[in-house]
């Protein structure tokens, strides 16, 4: 980065500083987006979400059908030319990376049209692009000590780890929903059926005594046989 | 770049200020279409006290270049938030472009619900809606806080560190009180499986010596037994 003339070396450090944290700002607000949604798919419904990707970027969409029906959903992502990169039919949760070959609007599309009745709730994370550095830390203006330097590596891979055991929670935590949500589905189930059980014997117990009494009722009791 | 015959203020050169104000306010690549009068919901599952932030713009489709207007400050989006209690926790119009942030106070499944509020009874034009969600620690501006508390590098590098991990021990707090609340729901069933089939095998034969009974004395009284 070419200084700029006549700069003092006291201000070039606090020049170096704001501009490490404007830089630092910008790539945080800007560019690298890992968004994670779950949202609700309606029963014969499609829904298609949007990014605009750098050529080159290496992104990933991954999806994970966490309760409705069979669990599975239909998977179409498209690149700005409308030519198919990743399909999958009634899949129930995928990973997929791709690096982006032209700049443009990429679509990540998942219909639950095959379904008729059971809505979806669908986990999606689509990540663009690597993680973005902290800011300050792409100033190597600074001296940096050999301890310093040893110690930035072995921090980097703490937080990676760390990052990697934040993923595996999230991975667990929508397979237990998955179980959870069926446990909770069945509990309410039993509940409504033992009812509509119950209530069955009780019908059908006192509708055979009322059918049987009638067929022996002083009126007209030739006829009745009649009926069938 | 910047020269030294350029103005400066307050001992920095005018560019470095423009380059701070210029920096844009908000552009998420993730964006989705939905109708004017469509209700759009989101749900994040997450642990109690936990920051959750949200940055969206509002695009409106202009038919006339047949694309979607770069700022369309005619529309406001209405933005509510449910927790898991079903309880409002924030409820707000905001411009076309908006910033929301809530912190849980109860774990479980949030609700984050947007849709304009335009006041036409069927949908209307298409609009563009620009989402970024963050939760927990991915919510944590960290230029702000390096500015802010002056950290050094390797200092903010063991904040974000720190703030992990903390958001690693909610999450398995959170896993707990999940698994606690599946063992209740399976115990439940259980205990509704086993006390409605006793219930029901009783009516059975209850049911059936009421009617056996019920018919003998029918019959008797019409001398037919």
């Amino acid at each position: 980065m070419m200084w700029p003339v006549g700069l003092r070396s006291g201000s070039k450090r606090w020049w170096g500083w704001s501009m490490a944290l404007i830089w630092g700002w910008w790539c945080l607000s800007g560019w690298t987006l890992a968004v994670e949604l779950t949202f609700e798919l309606p029963d014969n419904a499609k829904e298609c979400f949007y990014e605009v990707i750098e050529k080159g970027t290496e992104s990933t969409l991954e999806f994970q059908v966490v309760t409705g029906g069979q669990y599975d959903v239909d998977v179409v992502l498209t690149d700005p030319r409308q030519a198919v990169l990743y399909k999958q039919v009634k899949k129930q949760y995928d990973s997929h990376t791709f690096t982006a070959d032209i700049t443009g609007e990429y679509q990540a599309c998942f219909s639950n049209e095959f379904s008729t009745f059971s809505h979806k709730l669908v986990y999606i994370d689509f990540q663009v692009g690597d993680e973005a550095p902290l800011p300050g830390m792409g100033d190597h203006l600074t001296a940096m000590t050999q301890l310093h330097i040893s110690m930035e590596t072995s921090s980097q891979e703490v937080h990676e780890n760390l990052n990697a055991i934040i993923d595996y929670q999230t991975h667990h935590r929508l397979r237990e929903t998955q179980g959870r949500k069926s446990g909770e589905y069945l509990n309410e189930r039993v509940m409504i059926w033992s009812i509509f059980v119950t209530g069955a014997i009780l019908i059908v117990g006192f509708g055979q005594v009322l059918v049987l009494k009638s067929f022996f009722s002083e009126r007209k009791p030739v006829q009745l046989y009649g009926y069938n | 770049m910047f020269g030294t015959g350029w103005n400066t203020v307050r001992g920095m050169p005018v560019g470095f200020w423009l380059l701070l104000v210029w920096l844009p306010a908000f552009v998420s690549p993730l964006y989705f279409h939905i109708a004017e009068t469509e209700r759009k919901c989101f749900i994040e599952e997450i642990p109690d006290e936990t920051m959750v932030t949200g940055n969206y713009k509002v695009q409106l489709y202009d038919p006339r270049t047949n694309g979607f207007a770069p700022s369309s400050p005619g529309i406001g989006m209405h933005v509510e938030i449910r927790d898991p209690d079903d309880k409002i926790i924030l409820s707000k119009v905001y411009s076309s472009e908006g910033k929301w942030t809530f912190t849980s106070h109860t774990p479980g499944e949030h609700v984050i619900c947007l849709y304009s509020n335009s006041t036409k009874w069927f949908s209307g034009t298409q609009l563009r809606v620009h989402l970024d969600i963050q939760v927990g620690e991915h919510a944590i501006d960290y230029a702000n806080v390096a500015q802010k508390e002056k950290l050094s590098e390797l200092q903010l590098r063991v904040r974000q560190l720190l703030d992990q991990v903390e958001q690693i021990t909610k999450e398995q707090n959170y896993q707990r009180y999940r698994e606690e609340r599946f063992r209740q729901t399976s115990e439940s069933t259980n205990q509704r499986v086993l006390w409605w089939s006793l219930g029901q095998t009783c009516i059975l034969v209850v049911m059936g010596a009421w009617q056996m009974r019920h018919l003998k004395s029918f019959f008797e009284a019409k001398k037919l037994v």
